[in-house]
């Protein structure tokens, strides 16, 4: 394979076709159109389906019906549309139906804008609609890591049988960088639970209603256990420079690879910055983090958003450390001197301390 | 004793219905509506090649009367799902079965949609003018005048507007290709029912595209009425708002029912 | 104080009315890094500094992994008309270059801490067969007064990855880049 220059929401697209997905269904929204336009004809010309919706709604709703099927399914959105497909995520979910979702995120809160933010953090984290469950969220910052990551999806959906959501923000969305493409995939069987007819079988029968207490308890601690395996197994980081971390940046997606350029900078400066990139956003890479935690002296997170993952950071050092904050919200994207101003005043205070 | 050879099998349950007791009331014709459609699949022998989309509402549990693979959809959205079922399975039959608050009321968009795009599945419309399974609430379908639980005075139209005829309002687009209106308040229209049904069904295996079949049905209990009083009802009251007849029949689909 | 990303990375932005082909040379000049490998990025009028009326695009070329795709300040600005003329000249960085299509700017810069070159690519492009060159134009000037990138490694992107409905017009682009190139040659 070798390296094209490619647009992150089109990259995405590919990287669906090349992992098997065999149907998308979704509905016109900036910044991940481009996403749903390139679909358009390349899953037509493979002989797969894809289908424009009339609503969010009614395109996460076909999602539900194809990923019944037991076909590799999508579909994609930005933050408002990501949030009219609440309701059937978590009937996705509660079904135990493989699938992948992506969200594009804009500014907000309400109609906002179209520019990147991450304020879908508590959105696509803590429950991606009604119910206790939680999707595995996925958070690329380069074009590279959206490819691989959309492969990672379809295969944790199908191994957890469980929701996989792609959360970038509009500039990975609509930036073009050199990536490479995946190897094509073969389709996977048709696994045993799907509904193709009740030929030859007693019926498959996927539903999410369990109207009984003990039943729907029971079911919740299914899920609960399955969440369990994949917190376990599936927590993912990047770290540059932790070794000899005093203050320890945190930041994910866009602002992760922006507080990259500050750490590099500080560093520069002599300052001992170390940078903690989580690319799982649930589970949280909180066994890692806590860690860190101990051998420095400060965090820093950084996030485009009021401060969302702040909360699974605090949990996950759980007092070890101070933990501080820069954001910049609704649509605002961080400089990486501002983010070193940062550094550098919290730095300066840690030496101060001592 | 009546000998043997002479005994012959005149009724019994459709092999596409389970053996499982149904949780509807005394008198609701969903019951009737089950077996009309487990009848036609077993006749045309689709039982092993269709999937069956429930609805939220007093048929949520279809999915476990049917003999058949099923699934359980959001409120309103059966026509979403089976959309996205029937174009992964095209060689399939993709069946919603939907109350009148799921498919006229939070499901409206998703059923024009459907049929805007010809999608080829069928529907079966259980049109017994309100929610059965919350109470007793008024639905767009509820009669002028109907007292319901959220209309205890009875339909205000000034209000809450006409009753939604929905047969009439899907038969204006070209992507449906049959939409009829039956009732199952006696033993003739039942029949004309079934065999509604089974032309709805064909209509799909053929792919000439959406079809749907309206079911005037009752609703004893949330209506405080007997059965034999709801029977009565929907012929007095339902059928003047809700006329019988065949909305669209595509020429196509013709051939097919005549 | 370190002078952050001091010659390891270039920011690019080009700005002008849509159908200028300022997305394309962006790209172009981003296909063209990527082929000579560098790291790249490029990303569209997308971010705090988007208005109406006019397209802009911003490419960044590094020896180094990038971070923030972001340029604030650019060490480079190609500037094709004269809205994108208000806009970036202030925002150049010290010792920047400014890059002026003067066939449609009738402006000029009057700072002293950057160079600025006036070149009026549209008449440029015109006489070489098509003002839609002019993009091709302010490119070879630019590569040429901040050598990036050698201009061959543009011509060479030009080859790989002018659009396939647009390789009748592959002779005027290489021309344009030449053309534009010379200018400055001329002028040093």
């Amino acid at each position: 394979m070798v390296k094209e220059l490619l647009k992150g929401n089109v990259a995405i697209a590919e990287a669906a076709v090349r992992a098997g997905c065999r149907a998308y269904f979704g509905y016109p929204i900036t910044p991940q159109t481009e996403l749903l336009e390139y679909l358009s004809s390349r899953m037509i010309a493979l002989g797969r389906v894809f289908l424009q919706a009339e609503s969010e709604v009614a395109a996460i709703n076909m999602v539900y019906g194809a990923a019944c099927t037991g076909a590799r399914v999508m579909t994609s959105s930005s933050s408002p549309g990501f949030s009219l497909m609440q309701e059937g995520l978590s009937y996705i979910a509660a079904s135990d139906l493989p699938c992948v979702v992506v969200d594009v995120m804009r500014g907000g809160p309400g109609l906002g804008n179209i520019l990147p933010s991450q304020g879908d953090y508590f959105q696509v984290t803590r429950s991606a609609g009604h119910g206790d469950y939680h999707p595995i969220v996925l958070a690329p910052a380069t074009v590279q890591e959206a490819i691989d990551m959309t492969v990672l999806a379809f295969d944790l959906a199908d191994h957890y049988r469980h929701l996989v959501i792609l959360a970038l923000d509009g500039l990975i969305g609509q930036m073009m960088e050199p990536a490479e493409l995946p190897e094509w995939q073969a389709d996977p069987p048709t696994p045993d639970w799907a509904v193709t007819g009740a030929a030859h079988r007693a019926p498959n029968r996927i539903t999410s209603m369990h109207l009984r207490a003990d039943e729907s308890e029971a079911y919740n601690q299914h899920i609960q256990r399955r969440l369990e395996h994949i917190r376990a197994a599936e927590q993912r980081s990047i770290e540059m420079y932790t070794d000899d971390a005093e203050l320890l940046v945190i930041g994910f997606g866009s602002a992760g690879r922006i507080a990259a350029s500050a750490v590099e900078m500080a560093r520069e400066d002599g300052l001992n910055v170390g940078l903690f990139r989580p690319q799982t956003l649930y589970p949280f890479p909180s066994d890692r983090l806590a860690e860190l935690a101990e051998q420095v002296g400060a965090c820093l997170v950084v996030e485009m958003n009021a401060g969302q993952m702040l909360d699974d950071v605090r949990l996950a050092v759980s007092g070890r450390a101070p933990v501080e904050f820069f954001g910049r919200m609704g649509g605002a994207i961080p400089l990486p001197e501002e983010i070193l101003d940062t550094i550098e005043m919290l730095c300066w205070s840690l030496h101060v301390v001592e | 004793m009546i000998p043997a050879a002479e005994l012959e099998r005149v009724y019994e349950r459709p092999e596409s219905l389970t053996a499982l007791h149904t949780n509807y009331c005394p008198g609701c014709t969903h019951g009737v509506a089950h077996r009309l459609v487990a009848e036609a699949l077993d006749e045309l022998e689709l039982r092993e090649q269709t999937i069956l989309v429930a609805p939220v509402g007093c048929a949520v549990f279809a999915y476990e009367y049917f003999n058949l693979d099923g699934c359980e959809a959001a409120h309103g959205r059966a026509p979403a799902m089976a959309t996205g079922i029937k174009r992964l399975l095209p060689d399939r039959t993709v069946l919603t079965y939907q109350g009148d608050g799921d498919l006229a009321s939070i499901g409206i968009a998703e059923i024009i949609h459907a049929a805007a795009r010809g999608e080829p599945i069928t529907t079966i419309f259980v049109n017994n003018a309100i929610y059965g399974m919350t109470g007793g609430q008024m639905a767009p379908t509820s009669l002028p005048n109907q007292r319901t639980t959220s209309s205890p005075s009875g339909r205000d139209v000034a209000l809450t507007g006409q009753p939604l005829r929905v047969s009439e309002m899907l038969a204006t687009l070209p992507g449906a290709a049959y939409i009829v209106r039956r009732s199952l308040h006696d033993p003739a229209n039942i029949r004309k029912a079934k065999k509604a049904i089974l032309t709805a069904i064909q209509v799909q295996q053929r792919g000439l595209g959406f079809s749907m079949v309206e079911l005037l049905s009752t609703c004893p209990t949330n209506w405080g009425m007997t059965p034999a009083e709801a029977l009565t009802w929907v012929k007095d009251h339902m059928l003047s708002i809700y006329p019988l007849g065949d909305y669209k029949v595509s020429d196509a689909a013709r051939e097919l029912s005549a | 104080m370190n002078n952050h990303n001091g010659n390891d990375r270039t920011e690019f932005v080009f700005s002008g009315f849509g159908g200028q082909g300022v997305m394309f040379v962006g790209q172009l000049l981003a296909y063209a890094a990527m082929d000579a490998g560098f790291n790249v990025t490029w990303i569209p009028s997308y971010g705090p500094e988007m208005r109406g009326g006019t397209a802009h695009c911003t490419t960044i070329v590094s020896r180094k992994p990038i971070g923030s795709p972001m340029s604030p300040r650019p060490h480079v600005a190609v500037v094709l008309n004269l809205p994108s003329f208000t806009r970036y000249e202030p925002l150049v960085r010290e010792g920047g270059l400014l890059v002026v299509n003067s066939a449609l700017v009738s402006l000029t810069s009057h700072r002293q801490d950057m160079r600025t070159l006036d070149i009026p690519a549209t008449t440029i492009a015109e006489n070489l067969g098509s003002v839609r060159a002019a993009n091709m134009v302010l490119l070879g000037a630019a590569l040429t007064a901040q050598p990036a990138l050698p201009l061959a490694a543009a011509h060479s992107a030009l080859e790989a990855h002018l659009p396939p409905q647009h390789r009748s017009l592959l002779a005027l682009n290489h021309a344009a880049l030449d053309a534009g190139a010379a200018v400055v040659l001329e002028r040093l």
